[in-house]
């Protein structure tokens, strides 16, 4: 039991000392300002990688969360900036902040669920899919906005990104909230056993009598809306919708996800393990910053970092 | 010639060998009996060079040695044929067979046609009459296997290792195996031959090996032993299966199958199954026997709703028509099916007991009872006798027997009105098979409808109230159970 305990608190572990060593070697770490900066910082990545998690238990894959994340980014601006015009009827409608987060959301849901559709319907495996659909959606973002940013969305929406709340930043509030949100899923419901089964032996598991296909489905329309959320709060942290917003960020979510011990070939692995990933990420960031580590060199660590992960995971494995 | 000593394997918990020895006896077949979980499968691992960790000793020709790797074992001239084929379906035969020994010139370009007559030489040595081009996933299963034999002769093996060859041949292709091991047998060759299958030891192995829980229990010379003994070495105790008892009486018919058609996947116009109608009564054991290839997997697999868009048929269920388009839909309507392979389909093997029986329950979003499933889970390990630590053990770590036992309670746990069996005892040991017997006959008793497919005549025979017999896909031969005898059911199913 307790061998077990200490398995799984493996990457915790490797978190504890990550921040143990940057706080010897800066005294900016240990800071109230910047440990919230931090936790600011990787909201994002927590709610994109939360999803991706689901997707990769399920032995899938989604590279198209990033271009997800950027068009329901100016999804959103665009609404809250300049509406709707319906010409035929001569009327334009505004957006409420509510209104066009809303709208974000369900967009991103529907690319996300176009992903499930073609993935399902059409047999088309999920790297191919998703790789198409990250060109698409940015190809899309890039005909949303003309290529352009779109800035100065006002104050209340500003507050999601930046504002804080009982002490704590929105953003932070937000991410936590899904992330319980996705354990009791993951953990509690049948949706989420079945993610698990689909993952661990496909065909067993449709001759249960699972529907795979619309779990698949669900599964990666709820990446969608993952990433759209994380588009939301980018948009309202800089207050600006960016259309080269998101690149690469599959790349980092994956990264969580593999760092937090979820398997790639599917059916092991935990939401709670790739928030930790996600902050080991976020954490090892920010030391590099701190300690003024070029650019450059913070890839390569952060490279080394995954292999490492994976590689004392396998050693574990090969252990039982 | 190949002796173990004094082998020993611990692994964590279990001792999975402790202290076998076994001799090798050179050019005669050496039969390891064992049921499932008796260690023969480590045996085998040690001395094909996969386990580097053990206690004792091998000694070969006289001297002591050491596999620190296969590719050593198999240098050392000692080749393993794994239940499993380990082939690659998309190369062809000759490539598979100097996989990893292509012979190439200085240059590292391969010299093909010197392979395909090396692969032609060795294919005739087996009579197999195929060309070294075709790609492997086109052969049967038993020729497929006569590859694997000519993949060991081509790298001079002395030894050879066969764990279960014949679980997935028909009886043509094992008469035609037992030849070749005969034919191997003249060129001096050790053969050492893991089965279950009582019969076939009796016909073809000179000398008998059991094991049970990790120690040698009896050693000798077949001819001088008996069925009954070596069954009561391997268990520890006596088995008698009991023949079914009554007859069976009721007429109330619970299924009913018209005219099924699916069409063959690949040749247009030709079709795997036709013109397929039979009846299921409450309360019957119904046998399909056929040889492979008949269509029973296919058949029950299209009532299950795997083929929808492939079929046609017309089925009742409880005198009322009904469409099965999914396993969902077949499951609503009181239809289970234990499918032919368990790891790649009966269980997610990374999970465990609970969690694998809770699989064909769970529905929607519905919110887990990890209490209740926990509970349900340990009333089937009572019930079943599943040989497990605890409910939470992970399906993986489980023998074969109690694999399959954990796929019955899966699906007892829908509470099915029609039971679906195909190969239920495949690859398990005689205990085990015992009380999944024993379950089936009490299932039925209680009103369940069983359809049974096997390839094994005396379990078709012990289990069944009627049989009907398979070719081709189509119903060749209907019989009682008072009627069926092997003969009658092996003239029709051919």
């Amino acid at each position: 039991m307790n061998k077990e305990l200490l398995k799984k608190s493996q990457s915790l572990i490797g978190l504890f000392i990550l921040c143990l060593v940057i706080s010897i070697l800066s005294d900016k770490f240990l800071t109230g300002t910047n440990l919230w900066n931090v936790l600011r910082q990787i909201s994002v990545n927590v709610c994109i990688s939360v999803g991706m998690t689901l997707v990769i238990l399920m032995a899938g894959i989604d590279l198209s969360v990033g271009s997800i994340l950027a068009f329901s980014s100016v999804i959103c601006a665009g609404l809250l900036k300049y509406g709707v015009a319906l010409e035929p009827f001569g009327v334009h409608m505004g957006f409420t902040v509510l209104g066009a987060v809303l709208a974000a959301l369900v967009v991103g849901t529907v690319f996300g669920l176009l992903n499930g559709w073609f993935i399902t319907k059409f047999s088309v495996p999920p790297f191919v899919a998703t790789l198409a659909m990250l060109t698409i959606a940015r190809g899309a973002t890039m005909l949303y906005s003309k290529g352009i940013p779109i800035s100065n969305l006002g104050s209340s929406f500003e507050f999601i990104g930046s504002g804080w709340l009982l002490g704590i930043p929105v953003p932070v509030w937000i991410s936590v909230i899904v992330v319980v949100l996705m354990i009791f899923i993951t953990k509690k419901t049948s949706f989420g056993r079945h993610i698990y089964a689909i993952g661990g032996n496909e065909k067993a598991a449709f001759l249960s009598g699972i529907n795979v296909n619309s779990v698949k489905l669900k599964v990666y329309g709820l990446a969608g809306t993952m990433a759209a959320i994380g588009g939301v709060l980018v948009t309202s942290r800089l207050n600006s919708a960016q259309p080269n917003a998101g690149m690469s960020y599959e790349l980092d979510s994956i990264a969580a996800v593999v760092i937090g011990g979820t398997s790639l070939s599917g059916g092991v692995g935990s939401v709670t393990g790739t928030v930790i990933g996600a902050i080991i990420i976020g954490v090892l960031n920010n030391g590099l910053v701190l300690l003024n580590v070029s650019p450059f060199w913070q890839q390569v660590v952060k490279g080394l970092v995954i292999l490492l992960a994976v590689i004392i995971d396998n050693a574990n494995k090969k252990k039982d | 010639m190949l002796k173990a000593i004094n082998i020993s394997k611990q692994f964590p918990g279990v001792k999975a060998l402790d202290n076998v020895c076994l001799d090798f006896h050179e050019g005669k077949v050496n039969a390891i009996l064992g049921e499932n979980g008796a260690g023969k499968s480590t045996l085998l691992k040690i001395l094909s060079g996969v386990y580097t960790q053990f206690e004792g000793d091998i000694q070969l020709k006289g001297h002591s040695v050491w596999f620190g790797s296969v590719r050593e074992a198999q240098d050392a001239g000692i080749a393993i044929i794994h239940q499993e084929l380990n082939l690659i379906p998309h190369l062809s035969i000759t490539e598979n067979l100097f996989l990893g020994r292509e012979i190439s010139n200085d240059f590292g370009i391969l010299n093909s046609s010197k392979m395909n007559e090396e692969t032609k030489v060795v294919l005739k040595r087996l009579d197999l009459d195929i060309s070294p081009n075709t790609l492997v996933n086109k052969l049967k299963i038993g020729e497929q296997q006569l590859v694997e034999i000519a993949k060991a002769l081509l790298t001079n093996a002395e030894y050879i290792f066969m764990d279960e060859p014949t679980s997935a041949l028909s009886d043509k292709e094992i008469d035609n195996l037992h030849r070749i091991i005969g034919n191997l047998k003249k060129e001096n060759k050790t053969i050492v031959y893991i089965s279950h299958k009582m019969d076939e030891l009796f016909r073809i192995a000179d000398y008998f090996t059991v094991l049970r829980d990790g120690c040698t229990i009896s050693a000798g010379e077949m001819a001088s032993s008996t069925e009954e003994r070596l069954v009561r070495d391997m268990v520890g105790r006596d088995v008698n299966i009991m023949a079914k008892e009554g007859v069976f009486t009721s007429e109330e018919v619970i299924l009913k199958l018209e005219n099924l058609f699916l069409k063959h996947p690949t040749l247009k116009g030709q079709y795997l199954l036709s013109d397929i109608s039979f009846e299921l009564r409450k309360g019957e054991i119904l046998g399909f026997f056929g040889l492979m290839g008949a269509g029973r997997t296919e058949l029950l697999e299209t009532i299950f709703g795997l083929n929808a868009t492939k079929s046609t048929y017309t089925l009742s269920v409880e005198g009322e028509e009904t469409l099965v388009k999914s396993p969902k839909d077949a499951i609503n309507k009181g239809i289970a099916f234990v499918t032919e392979d368990r790891k790649k389909e009966g269980l997610v093997l990374g999970m465990d007991i609970s969690e694998n029986i809770s699989l064909t329950q769970l529905a929607g979003f519905d919110l887990l009872n990890a209490v209740s499933e926990s509970g349900i889970a340990k009333r089937f390990i009572k019930s079943l006798k599943i040989k497990t630590p605890s409910e939470k053990e992970k399906c993986q770590n489980l023998s074969g027997g109690n694999q399959q036992k954990v796929v019955l309670a899966k699906w007892m746990v829908t509470n099915p009105k029609i039971l679906f069996l195909d190969e239920p005892t495949r690859g398990i040991d005689i205990n085990a098979k015992k009380e999944i017997y024993d379950l089936i006959k009490e299932m039925a008793k209680t009103g369940l409808s069983v359809v049974l497919v096997s390839s094994e005549i005396p379990e078709i025979l012990t289990l069944s109230d009627r049989i009907l017999v398979m070719a081709d896909g189509k119903i060749n031969a209907e019989f009682s159970a008072s009627e069926a005898t092997e003969d009658l059911l092996l003239k029709a199913a051919i």
